[in-house]
């Protein structure tokens, strides 16, 4: 009789799709024994849009603006700022400084709202409800001011090639001082509760932690790498637009802590100083902000000439709340709509990552761990081959994606 | 007794025990909603989901074992409902006060967590398989803090009396405080406090909603109950907090006000006492659920066998020791 060698029973958790911890539909086959998670398959691909097809395929390069405008609801300013620099870069488009520092402000703002909604979102995981009905009441200050100043809550259609479509007044700055300083005055009590409280650190030390080397291998950007102690951040490393003028410096989290150890604490650290960090740039823009025109071209029709003749390669790169975006386009002369446009939005880059960082958590951990890194997924999805007639999907793996791309570009050189 | 009185009277406390269950998760609803900035449900809206629930189709999945898949509802139904039986109820005693006493109640709140635990192995889900681990854990947690503290109340009330001190009309015939010196009322303060931290894990509340935990494993236990059961499970829910925090009350606050307002009707004492009682419990749960749950984030289960099995064990036996001190020098 053959006696079988025994192991340990794994069993699989499904956590998606359709989940309550998960803001948007991705899948992660967990590998769990007993509470431990062994590893983890990540499964992306269920919000497929076709959106770089359908920003190919407007009428003009500025109804693609629009477009990636609504990648993503949380992201609405920092894809068309980047798309906006990567055109301006190929059709060498001069944006006027006054514009520069309003779109400096816009994506600010943007990241005081993506990551108090991301703080909520956080505290929800972690069953604290009190916190999570707190923190996005605190942050309704901040969409009403995006709405007072730029005219709606989200996709907010202001930038524009060479500028942008809406200036601000002065007899808007008292408002939105007043705005600013209601953030430095919740500021104490956010500190308190995210990173005083009790349960809070309990849930959240040594969760999820990625080393400093793991970051740096796995290339992990934004909050998630600077919270590994990775001080990396687009607007100090290549300032764009107006932070050239800004020195704004990489949030480590050993500015508070003395240490590294790149857990969701962390994370949250960095995420919660980035605001303060946001409030104080967008004061420092209101404060110099130049007089002038915010627009290089303000007649439609001679722009869209000039979008049409122009022919180069531009790449816009830009440091979004979740970590560096990058777009880049080519336009052809003669040809009314982008070339080309691709897409890469800082999840994509992060989700290699999560493997690393779930293994050997619990699952309770997941929740929290996964959205520790505030992964957008309708920014990350591309390559989906769904085959009509089977109604088989599958995602391309590197190999395929490879052999694709080579005969893509030996198409391209012909 | 009679035992036409036996079976009326216990499909009346399970009425009244489902009602004010209900009317006071309402409340709560309504009070952690107001702690965390949102207008919240209507107190009514219990009353709501059971009656909705009854209307739903009740669907079992393919791979439940249904017999036990549907018969862990009515067992969990059932045994929280013969909780009341022996738990003293508005200011007047238990109505089988005499046939049972506090062990009989410790092991009877031990009964519909494992109803829970059957029927989320029986529903086949992987999530519901992790909540019924959870649950388990979590339930053999919190049974030593739940039992130092009973054994510490007993003790102290066995040198005062002849009478069985586990029997619910001895502990509210000499109330625990005034038995005390100053050291063992810190001691039963302690007590209480382990008291409190249990009914949040017996009631399943943040912190201790480890085996339903939403956001982790989707409603854990109960992830495929639906309609009729799942509104068995939810009355169950209601009266067992409501059966934890009556006995709260029993052990450490059985005091009646009609003695002290000096009214001697039985029918006007009688009422007074009930309204005082459900005050009472009122004031309990705002203690051990609301409070608590609005103010705390989710612990893992591992954390949490720690803080029982650990920690409140700790506290438990330290009040009972002052408790004991407290005796020895008052001798």
């Amino acid at each position: 009789m053959i006696q079988e060698e025994t192991k340990k029973a794994t069993y699989t958790i499904p956590v998606g799709p359709i989940h309550p911890a998960l803001k948007e539909p991705v899948q992660l086959m967990l590998e769990i024994e007993g509470e431990r998670v062994v590893d983890t398959d990540v499964r992306v691909g269920q919000v497929h849009r076709s959106i770089e097809w359908l920003g190919m395929n407007r009428n003009n390069p500025v109804q693609s603006l629009y477009v990636a405008e609504r990648i993503c609801g949380i992201c609405n300013i920092c894809h068309p700022f980047c798309l906006a620099i990567a055109v301006e870069q190929a059709a060498n488009i001069t944006v006027p400084d006054r514009a520069e520092y309003i779109r400096v402000i816009a994506a600010e703002m943007e990241r005081i709202h993506s990551h108090l909604l991301w703080a909520g979102v956080a505290a929800h995981e972690i069953g604290f409800d009190t916190v999570f009905y707190r923190t996005w009441q605190v942050r309704e200050e901040i969409m009403d001011l995006i709405e007072y100043v730029f005219g709606n809550r989200v996709t907010k259609a202001v930038l524009q090639f060479g500028g942008v479509r809406r200036d601000i007044t002065a007899e808007q700055i008292p408002r939105i001082r007043k705005s600013l300083d209601y953030y430095k005055s919740v500021f104490k009590h956010l500190r308190r509760v995210f990173l005083e409280d009790k349960t809070v650190r309990m849930r959240t030390r040594n969760v999820g932690v990625l080393s400093t080397e793991d970051a740096l291998k796995l290339l992990a950007v934004g909050p998630s790498g600077r919270a590994s102690g990775v001080p990396k951040d687009v607007r100090q490393d290549q300032p764009y637009s107006a932070y050239a003028d800004l020195n704004v410096k990489a949030i480590t989290p050993d500015i508070i802590t003395g240490t590294v150890v790149g857990d969701v604490y962390d994370r949250i650290i960095v995420r919660l100083l980035e605001v303060k960090q946001a409030v104080e740039i967008i004061e420092e823009c209101i404060e110099r902000m130049p007089e002038g025109p915010i627009m290089s071209e303000p007649k439609m029709p001679r722009l869209l000439k000039l979008l049409t003749d122009a022919a180069g390669e531009g790449v816009g790169r830009v440091e979004a709340p979740r970590g560096e975006d990058i777009h880049y386009v080519r336009l052809e002369a003669g040809q009314s709509t982008l070339a080309t446009w691709k897409v890469r939005a800082p999840t994509y880059v992060n989700l290699v990552a999560v493997p690393t960082i779930l293994r050997g958590m619990q699952i309770a951990d997941v929740p929290i761990t996964f959205a520790s890194l505030d992964p957008c997924m309708s920014c990350t999805n591309r390559v989906l081959v769904t085959d009509r007639v089977t109604g088989r999907k599958s995602v391309m793996g590197y190999e395929e994606l490879h052999r694709l791309s080579v005969e893509k570009t030996k198409e391209l050189q012909r | 007794m009679n035992l036409v009185i036996i079976i009326f009277g216990s499909a009346l406390l399970v009425f009244i025990g489902g009602f004010f269950g209900m009317l006071y998760r309402g409340i709560d609803r309504k009070l952690v909603a107001h702690m965390q900035a949102r207008v919240g449900p209507p107190i009514v809206q219990p009353f709501r989901d059971v009656r909705k629930l009854l209307m739903k189709e009740n669907i079992i999945p393919d791979g439940a074992i249904s017999w036990l898949f549907n018969a862990a509802p009515f067992l969990a139904l059932v045994s929280t409902g013969s909780l009341l039986l022996f738990i003293p109820l508005f200011g007047q005693p238990a109505l089988l006060g005499t046939y049972g006493d506090m062990i009989l109640v410790l092991y009877l709140l031990i009964i519909p967590s494992l109803a829970f635990v059957l029927g989320g192995f029986a529903s086949s889900s992987p999530y519901a398989t992790v909540g019924a681990q959870r649950e388990m854990i979590i339930m053999m947690s919190y049974e030593a803090p739940l039992a130092v503290v009973a054994l510490g109340i007993a003790w102290r009330i066995s040198h005062v009396t002849a009478a069985n001190p586990f029997l619910m009309s001895t502990i509210a015939e000499y109330p625990i405080w005034s038995l005390l010196g100053p050291v063992g009322v810190i001691g039963a303060l302690l007590m209480l406090f382990t008291l409190i931290v249990v009914t949040v894990g017996e009631a399943a509340k943040v912190p201790f909603d480890i085996a339903e935990a939403e956001t982790e494993i989707a409603g854990g236990l109960l992830v495929e109950y639906s309609g009729r059961n799942l509104s068995l499970f939810y009355l169950s829910d209601v009266i067992k907090a409501f059966a934890m925090s009556s006995l709260v009350v029993a052990l450490f606050i059985p005091y009646n006000l009609s003695p002290l307002l000096g009214i001697t009707s039985t029918v006007g004492g009688g009422i007074i006492d009930g309204l005082f009682f459900l005050v009472k419990v009122f004031v309990v749960m705002f203690f051990s659920i609301s409070l608590i749950r609005a103010g705390m984030a989710r612990f893992k289960i591992s954390q949490a066998s720690t803080v029982y099995v650990l920690a409140m064990t700790m506290v438990a036996l330290v009040g009972m020791l002052l408790v004991w001190a407290d005796f020895v020098i008052r001798m």
